[in-house]
């Protein structure tokens, strides 16, 4: 009988212990592709360096901005040369040109992605005063990224919303399980109470053992909720890691006995609460 | 009653003994009337202090009513601990009970193990070991054999002289006869006779 108990306060803190992971893991990937919106402007291969220095100026000056990534034209020549490698047309149509066909960018991060909207409006005024002979910049994209920040929060919210309902259904299954668990131990017991009120017993020292069993069985369903997740993050972490850069297991392993205290605590909560429960309502006093 | 009374109660079986008791020990409520414990009305104990007053009485009851996976000695002991007494005044206490009632050498034995007359005397030790003012005793030898029957009452009648106040209900003539002390008759639910030394009239 208190297997069962034992059991359905395990999953419950389980569930508890991976959403907690679920969580962590999509709020680190948000905010690592929020961090990925830019907007790159390329000049012209040719535009002189004055003025690509006093954009970047400029650009920087901007409150909004954050961070403003220079890159030269033979780095951003380096750099396609890098990413191409493999690449043997790319390589080849490169070796016909004499010069470096690619001209210099800058990557502009700002300080909220909101902000990002106007920092492209400057960058447009800032092109509509290029002449058309002497053109500066080349192009102007924006990643926005929006796409993929409006998916990921969708997928957020839905599963939220999942977690949360199935985390009531196996609370309340975790309760009543206990709660009937601990009615059971003390209706086993009732000569015992019995003839531990005749001699004059007090209330707590005969409700206090059906207490601590409550509180018994929320410890061990907090342990093995641990080590059940453990081989699990393991086999998870290193895929995680490379699909989302954010390896579940070292999450784990560095905050530790924050879950350890969540997840036992909960547990130790659930036991008490249902031998309360059961307690009040069955050990007439 | 008085300290230091013994007092036997009879009757038909259904006349209310039992209930009689339980009133006492505040288990039961009368529908009339009132319990007096040194002027404080029994009934009017909040439920929090009930085990407070129960300490004060000793109960021994037909059915022995020990607990069976503890011995003798731990049955005892158990008295002590549920009144949150200290492990010294328990081994103190605990052997001068067995000896009160002879089973100094029965003292690690479990209930299984004993004989009906034995397994009483330990429910008497047991009634005794906190020192209470008043013994209380449902039908004491109901489940015994004569001789064990005359030791259980002499046991009663030892601690009575040495002044706990006893009250038995029985239905043995023998043992009323023996005892020769005040005697209350009861009959469907009322008192109908209260005699100064043992009459068994029925």
């Amino acid at each position: 009988m208190s297997l069962a108990s034992i059991f359905v306060i395990t999953i419950t803190l389980f569930v508890i212990g991976s959403t907690m992971f679920m969580d962590q893991l999509l709020a680190t990937s948000l905010q690592t592709i929020q961090q990925k919106v830019d907007i790159n402007v390329y000049f012209e291969p040719n535009a002189p360096q004055e003025e690509i220095e006093a954009l970047k100026k400029s650009v920087e000056a901007l409150p909004e901005v954050e961070h403003v990534t220079y890159t030269s034209r033979e780095d951003a020549l380096a750099k396609y040369r890098e990413k191409n490698q493999n690449n043997e047309i790319a390589l080849q149509a490169l070796a016909e040109l004499d010069e470096n066909p690619l001209g210099a960018d800058i990557a502009i991060q700002a300080k909220e992605t909101s902000q990002y909207e106007g920092i492209a409006r400057f960058i447009e005024e800032q092109r509509e005063q290029d002449t058309a002979q002497a053109p500066v910049i080349s192009k102007v994209t924006y990643n926005d990224n929006k796409e993929s920040i409006n998916t990921l929060t969708a997928i957020i919210n839905a599963v939220e919303r999942v977690s949360f309902i199935t985390l009531v259904v196996l609370i309340i299954a975790a309760v009543l399980i206990t709660f009937n668990t601990i009615r059971l131990a003390i209706y086993t017991a009732r000569e015992e109470i019995a003839i531990m009120r005749l001699v004059g017993a007090s209330n707590m020292f005969i409700r206090g053992p059906f207490m601590v069993q409550g509180v018994m069985y929320g410890l061990v369903g907090g342990i093995f909720a641990l080590i059940i997740l453990y081989p699990i993050l393991t086999w998870l972490g290193p895929r995680t890691e490379a699909f989302f850069e954010f390896n579940l297991l070292t999450y784990f392993i560095s905050n530790f006995s924050y879950i350890f205290l969540v997840l036992v605590g909960i547990g130790v909560v659930l036991g008490l609460v249902s031998s309360i429960l059961a307690v009040a309502r069955y050990l007439r006093v | 009653m008085s300290p230091k009374e013994f007092v036997s109660i009879v009757g038909h079986s259904g006349a209310g003994k039992t209930t009689l008791l339980k009133m006492i020990i505040a288990e039961d409520k009368p529908s009339e009337g009132q319990v007096f414990f040194e002027s404080i009305d029994v009934h009017r104990i909040p439920r929090t202090k009930l085990p407070h007053y129960r300490r004060k009485i000793g109960t021994v009851f037909q059915d022995f009513k020990l607990l069976p996976n503890k011995t003798a000695y731990e049955n005892i002991a158990f008295a002590m601990e549920a009144n949150g007494r200290s492990d010294e005044e328990i081994s103190e206490n605990v052997p001068q009970a067995l000896a009160l009632v002879d089973l100094d050498d029965k003292a690690w034995n479990f209930p299984n193990e004993l004989s009906g007359g034995e397994k009483q005397r330990v429910a008497i030790a047991r009634a005794i070991v906190n020192q209470p003012d008043i013994i209380v005793a449902d039908e004491p030898t109901g489940n015994l054999d004569p001789i064990a029957t005359y030791e259980v009452v002499q046991i009663l009648r030892k601690i009575n002289d040495l002044g706990t106040t006893v009250i038995m209900t029985t239905h043995n003539k023998g043992v009323i006869d023996e005892l020769g002390r005040r005697v209350i008759t009861m009959n469907e639910g009322q008192i109908v006779r209260d005699d100064a030394t043992g009459k068994y009239v029925l």
